[in-house]
């Protein structure tokens, strides 16, 4: 059934009552369309009427998108310094110490009446009696553009080989090596940026900058890229050790779903920042900002998989004694194929929403950890690691602008808790 | 009842086995032998060298050299027998001494944001089920979601900025001055107490709250339109005492075990909030001591806050089988 149809048929609902002779058949044909449509379409239709977990989508969609091409979206680099190489000096690298802890530079989008946008370059001065530095805007217009040349910067997984030397003799390489032989990596590299100075040598800090002179709205957009992520790799792990432990609990019963359930109850039971705190410390302080990330998400997993379980195993419960899988089970389907075939897919949807509802914990998570320093720690740089820097109240009330980490944590957390809902409700389609 | 209560207590004794072997574990994950670390600290730092007696001493009481499990028999051994939570190195005090000052208020704190929860969810959840879709309930739904979704250690730190820049007081702390703290319990002391306590009370209540909200209101939604309430209404009972006596006490029942788990989340909450708020509570106590490599100060404060937590839930559990009689008897 095609979308017109159905809205058709609802614009025709809508109408209801003024003609009742004429509505009845199209309210039947409405309804038989109901009844065919597979259970995605009533999915969708359902969580459509979901208005705010509608537009929670499109944020989300954007957050990530922003956060896949970070670079192309930011107007500069989350760090200079480390872009630097013998070969290399980034563009505006040279301006980093004139801007230490430099407020917002607000945007002015019309110039003589044309639309140009530009920014005041700032000045540092120092009042004379209280010796304070302040920012004062100069004469100098910083002209603005879209798609212009900047820092370079890589999209992608620089790591991975789309055609690794031991696979030369691969059918699928031979192919593509004559049309695409360029592309090494599952990555490109580029300079071009949605929106940024037009000369790469201008300052430009949209968002202000940090207390070394970077620029904090470029960084915002880079560290989205991990805390983004963490949320996504830790429910996955999450889910991997939910499902298994839930599905046990629940499929084979007894002692072993006897000590999954204590175990969740015990896991439940200690308050999840301390120990999260006491293991992100145990972790070596020297290692591979990798593994430091990978470290965190197992930790924040680790207390997170007891939710997603009793989700699976409440489900496992409840439909062993249905109907279809009764009937599989006298069809002679091996216990696996059920399981699979029959039993996942019937509450796959239920694991979804509450995967969404699981996400934003896992962020807050992350940042609260890196807020207090034990988390990731730079060069990684995460909305918590940026919010280290205003762990001071001090420091906030001065330079304020070093809380939008805070407001990105904000807006992606409301979107998810919102999404969770819309696809809860949508879940169970033939619930009114 | 009383059955119920005493199997309730037999049964924490293992989970708070488990809970302790697991916090023993993990305040022994740094590489390395914390008291090994702290004997060569001291010496490089002030030229301490241990004698030969004292480290004998250590063997006997922390089982310094002895493997694993011997110590965590030790460890546990002295906390369940003789209230010897072991030695704060980094404090120069007995760890338990630190502690004894730290808890009361952190469970003062850790109640008081309990209540201020329950108070304001129970009454605004009941409001936006019964007054579905009107303006109450969307204004409070709006403000669960923001308070839902703000970290609050980000509300912490935000109410302490607006403290200081538009009411020029200071949000931190929990006393007006050191001295106060100091000082020995008086009215006056009390006093002090409450009128700090209620803003960290606030900001770690506030997520709980936003939860609890929507668990009641939902709840209580599923109850409203079932046919009994149609049935009381028809017999013609004041609305008020319907409620009351029918559909809320059905909607009690997720609400009062969802609070199991709130005092695990509140005590989290707290802290990190008592972090940014340098309150005198476990939070920032037991970041240091975990940053410190102080084994037994830090440890002692996990065991301590989990074993709050499970007290919590056998508290709610008791007021879940209060209220439910088919628990109480059911298996």
């Amino acid at each position: 059934m095609t979308t017109e149809a159905k809205n058709e048929a609802q614009d025709i609902s809508e109408e209801g009552g003024v003609d009742l002779a004429a509505e009845i058949p199209v309210m039947g044909e409405a309804a038989e369309r109901f009844a065919m449509a597979p259970q995605w379409q009533l999915m969708w239709w359902k969580f459509r009427r979901h208005r705010l977990a509608l537009v929670s989508l499109v944020v989300i969609i954007i957050l990530y998108t922003v956060a896949i091409f970070a670079g192309f979206f930011a107007p500069k680099s989350a760090d200079p310094t480390e872009l630097q190489t013998p070969s290399y000096t980034p563009p505006g690298y040279a301006h980093q110490t004139e801007y230490i802890n430099a407020p917002p530079m607000p945007i002015h989008w019309i110039d003589n009446g044309t639309f140009a946008p530009y920014v005041y370059a700032f000045k540092k001065t120092r009042d004379p009696k209280t010796l304070v530095e302040t920012f004062v805007a100069t004469d100098t217009k910083i002209r603005l553009g879209f798609f212009v040349p900047g820092d370079r910067y890589t999209v992608g997984f620089s790591s991975v080989p789309v055609c690794p030397p031991e696979w030369s003799e691969n059918a699928i390489c031979k192919l593509i090596d004559p049309v695409l032989g360029f592309v090494k990596t599952l990555a490109f590299t580029a300079d071009i940026h949605l929106f940024g100075p037009i000369n790469p040598e201008d300052p430009f800090y949209p968002a202000g900058a940090d207390d070394v002179g970077r620029d904090v709205f470029s960084r915002l957009i880079y560290a989205s890229q991990v805390s983004l992520s963490v949320g996504l790799v830790g429910v996955f792990l999450s889910l991997l050790l939910g499902i298994f432990l839930g599905g046990l609990s629940g499929l084979v019963g007894g002692w072993v779903d006897n000590l999954i359930q204590r175990t969740i109850e015990v896991l439940r039971a200690i308050p999840d920042i301390p120990l999260w705190m006491a293991l992100a410390i145990a972790m070596p302080p020297r290692l591979d900002p990798v593994y430091v990330y990978f470290g965190v998400t197992i930790i924040l997993s680790l207390l997170r998989w007891t939710d997603l379980a009793r989700v699976v195993r409440g489900k496992f419960l409840s439909l062993r004694e249905d109907d279809f899988v009764t009937a599989a089970e006298l069809d002679g389907v091996p216990r696996g194929r059920i399981i699979m075939r029959h039993m996942v897919p019937s509450f796959m949807s239920h694991i979804i929403a509450q995967m969404t509802l699981s996400i934003p914990g896992m962020i807050l998570g992350e940042s609260a950890l890196s807020f207090l320093g034990v988390g990731l720690r730079p060069p990684v740089v995460s909305w918590g690691v940026m919010l280290n820097k205003a762990i001071d109240v001090v420091v906030v009330i001065n330079k304020p602008w070093l809380l939008l980490p805070g407001l990105a944590i904000f807006v992606t957390i409301l979107a998810f808790n919102f999404l969770g809902d819309g696809l809860r409700d949508a879940a169970d389609p033939y619930h009114v | 009842m009383l059955t119920y209560i005493l199997r309730r207590l037999l049964y924490m004794i293992p989970v708070m086995f488990i809970i302790s072997i697991l916090v023993f574990l993990t305040i022994q994950l740094p590489p390395g032998d914390p008291i090994t670390k702290m004997i060569e600290n001291q010496r490089l730092q002030q030229g301490r060298v241990f004698s030969e007696k004292d480290i004998e001493m250590m063997q006997a009481r922390f089982g310094y050299g002895d493997p694993l499990p011997v110590q965590y028999t030790k460890w546990i051994g002295n906390i369940v027998l003789r209230g010897d939570f072991g030695y704060s190195f980094y404090k120069r005090e007995e760890a338990g001494k630190v502690i004894a000052d730290l808890m009361p208020l952190t469970i003062a704190i850790s109640l008081g944001s309990f209540i201020f929860t329950w108070i304001v969810a129970l009454p605004i959840g009941v409001l936006s089920a019964v007054r579905q879709y009107s303006i109450a309930d969307y204004v409070f739904t709006f403000i669960g979601f923001i308070g839902l979704a703000i970290p609050n250690f980000l509300l912490a730190l935000i109410l302490l900025v607006l403290g200081l820049t538009t009411f020029h007081t200071s949000f931190t702390g929990l006393f007006s001055s050191a001295e106060i703290q100091q000082a020995p319990w008086s009215l006056a002391k009390v006093w002090d107490l409450l009128k700090h306590a209620w803003v960290p009370m606030v900001v770690i209540g506030t997520g709980g709250t936003a939860g609890l909200i929507r668990i009641m209101r939902a709840n209580l939604l599923d109850e409203l339109h079932k046919p009994y309430v149609e049935t009381a209404r028809a017999k013609g009972l004041s609305e008020m005492r319907l409620l009351v006596k029918y559909p809320l006490r059905h909607a009690m029942n997720p609400f009062v075990s969802g609070f199991a788990y709130l005092l695990p989340y509140l005590v989290a909450g707290e802290a990190i909030v008592a972090i940014v708020m340098n309150l005198p509570t476990e939070g920032p106590t037991l970041l240091n001591s975990l940053l410190n490599l102080d084994v037994y100060l830090g440890g002692g404060i996990l065991l301590l806050i989990s074993f709050m937590t499970l007290i919590s839930t056998l508290l709610s559990d008791i007021l879940l089988a209060w209220l439910d009689p088919r628990i109480r008897y059911g298996n």
